[in-house]
């Protein structure tokens, strides 16, 4: 209810001093400003995204063929993880508004447990972003492919699991003979990024060599992001000749070849600007979600020990949900322009 | 000792446990809303191809989406609808004359450059 925001006053009582032309306290008129400061810079960032992305043209990454990941489960699920992130980010802005509501009420109890209940919504979203920004790092079973006309792919399919390697030069570590089954898909990625696999022999890290035994992948994809020569941007390639190609470059002993996941120089979703963007607007967002996980645990402290109840009114905690709702605000926009757009 | 200068204007928010339901109900059919929207478009964004000849208008319908949800969690979840006008037009007014005048800018300068580096490459 606004009360006294919808009253009729004439304009020299308004602004004639006293009161606030706008009916509203000092400190809720502040955290407005600082929310339209801060919506400015959310917008530059996602702009000068918008800028990159227009650059690039058909090269860009898009949503749906990077993010289709889900914890602990294999498969395709386009976008599904961010829908419930987004879900997870809406629902706990809903239980800052009723303890807003309840708050002008006076009802202490009710104010308590929508406050508790926001905190958990928020460290649950801040938990999933960790999820997925390891999983953006660590990168996809194939990676992205540079194939031999110098055409830039990323890839699907279904990954043959790796059995072992039989050691067939002795290195400071493992003796000619020797079977390896530990950490083969960790080691086996590191060695075809680096161009240490040539022709199924693998070069593990401590210098041995070893033949490789896989199963073949299958249902490979090859989508090409980058002109090289000879396919055009988008193009798609399919069946036995997608898996050659890509087991030439595996095999190959090249580096490079192939890149898995992103860090700040190369990703193997596109270009270097996208890892860029992805971890600068998203880690930002990520932190103001964290402040205010931090700041509405420490309004919740002033609504149990009975501080705000005291005072007469909840204004903190309206105060607090203005700065929640607008980080629930600034991820829909993330959510459109990075993830769907 | 009473002070003058100090107004609780937040008092004027308090409202009556029946007021209180009504408003309850509105939170809930906002919250319906919002989830009805992102449903919408995971689904489109899930199931069309940015190759697919629908996507410039499913690309448009995200934008507009978009500003609808916008527009709930501002003037309801952040109650801005029921400010007084002068507070409401400070806080969009500046906003949208600066954020639609670069965004207008900064694209179509991105797709200028876009075509310079095409024709180099060519």
């Amino acid at each position: 209810m606004a009360g006294q925001a919808s009253k009729q006053i004439d304009s020299k009582t308004l602004w004639g001093g006293k009161i606030s032309p706008f009916s509203t306290s000092y400190g809720k008129l502040m955290m407005w400003f600082f929310l339209v400061s801060d919506a400015l810079t959310f917008s530059g960032l996602l702009i000068a995204y918008g800028f990159t992305r227009h650059d690039y043209l058909g090269s860009w990454p898009i949503g749906e063929e990077t993010f289709h990941s889900l914890p602990m489960l294999e498969g395709n699920y386009p976008l599904i993880y961010v829908a419930l992130m987004t879900f997870i980010l809406i629902i706990s802005s809903v239980t800052m508004v009723l303890a807003v509501e309840a708050g002008h009420r006076m009802d202490k109890k009710s104010v308590t447990k929508w406050m508790i209940a926001t905190i958990i919504g928020g460290a649950f979203f801040v938990s999933s972003q960790a999820w997925e920004w390891k999983h953006f790092i660590h990168g996809s079973n194939f990676g992205k492919v540079e194939l031999a006309d110098g055409s830039l792919a990323i890839v699907k399919g279904e990954f043959g699991d790796i059995e072992n390697f039989t050691i067939t030069q002795a290195g400071t570590h493992h003796q000619v003979g020797d079977v390896v089954t530990e950490d083969l898909k960790h080691e086996y990625t590191h060695a075809v990024a680096e161009g240490h696999v040539h022709n199924g022999m693998i070069t593990l890290h401590d210098g041995s060599i070893a033949k490789i035994s896989k199963q073949p992948n299958t249902d490979m994809t090859l989508i090409v992001k980058e002109y090289g020569g000879k396919y055009s941007i988008g193009a798609e390639i399919t069946g036995a000749e997608a898996v050659d190609m890509y087991e030439e470059a595996v095999n190959s002993g090249e580096e490079n070849r192939i890149i898995y996941g992103a860090n700040m120089k190369q990703n193997e979703y596109g270009p270097q600007q996208y890892g860029q963007f992805f971890f600068f607007i998203t880690g930002f967002h990520g932190f103001h979600v964290l402040s205010g996980v931090v700041i509405n645990f420490i309004i919740l402290l002033g609504v149990i020990s009975g501080l705000y109840h005291k005072r007469g009114h909840y204004e903190m905690v309206e105060k607090g949900g203005l700065y929640w709702h607008f980080v629930d605000l600034v991820w829909v926009f993330v959510f459109t322009f990075f993830y769907l757009v | 000792m009473e002070r003058d200068d100090v107004i609780e204007y937040s008092l004027d928010a308090h409202h009556s446990e029946e007021q209180g339901v009504i408003l309850r109900k509105t939170i809930w059919k906002v919250t319906l809303i919002l989830t009805i929207i992102t449903a919408v478009e995971v689904t489109l964004g899930a199931f069309i191809k940015q190759s697919s000849d629908y996507w410039q208008i499913i690309k448009w319908l995200f934008i507009i989406l978009t500003l609808v949800k916008a527009a709930y969690i501002v003037l309801s979840f952040m109650h801005l609808g029921e400010e007084r006008k002068g507070l409401r037009y400070v806080i969009l007014v500046p906003y949208f004359i600066f954020a639609l005048y670069i965004i207008f800018i900064l694209l179509y300068e991105g797709s200028a450059i876009a075509e310079t580096l095409t024709q180099h490459a060519s």
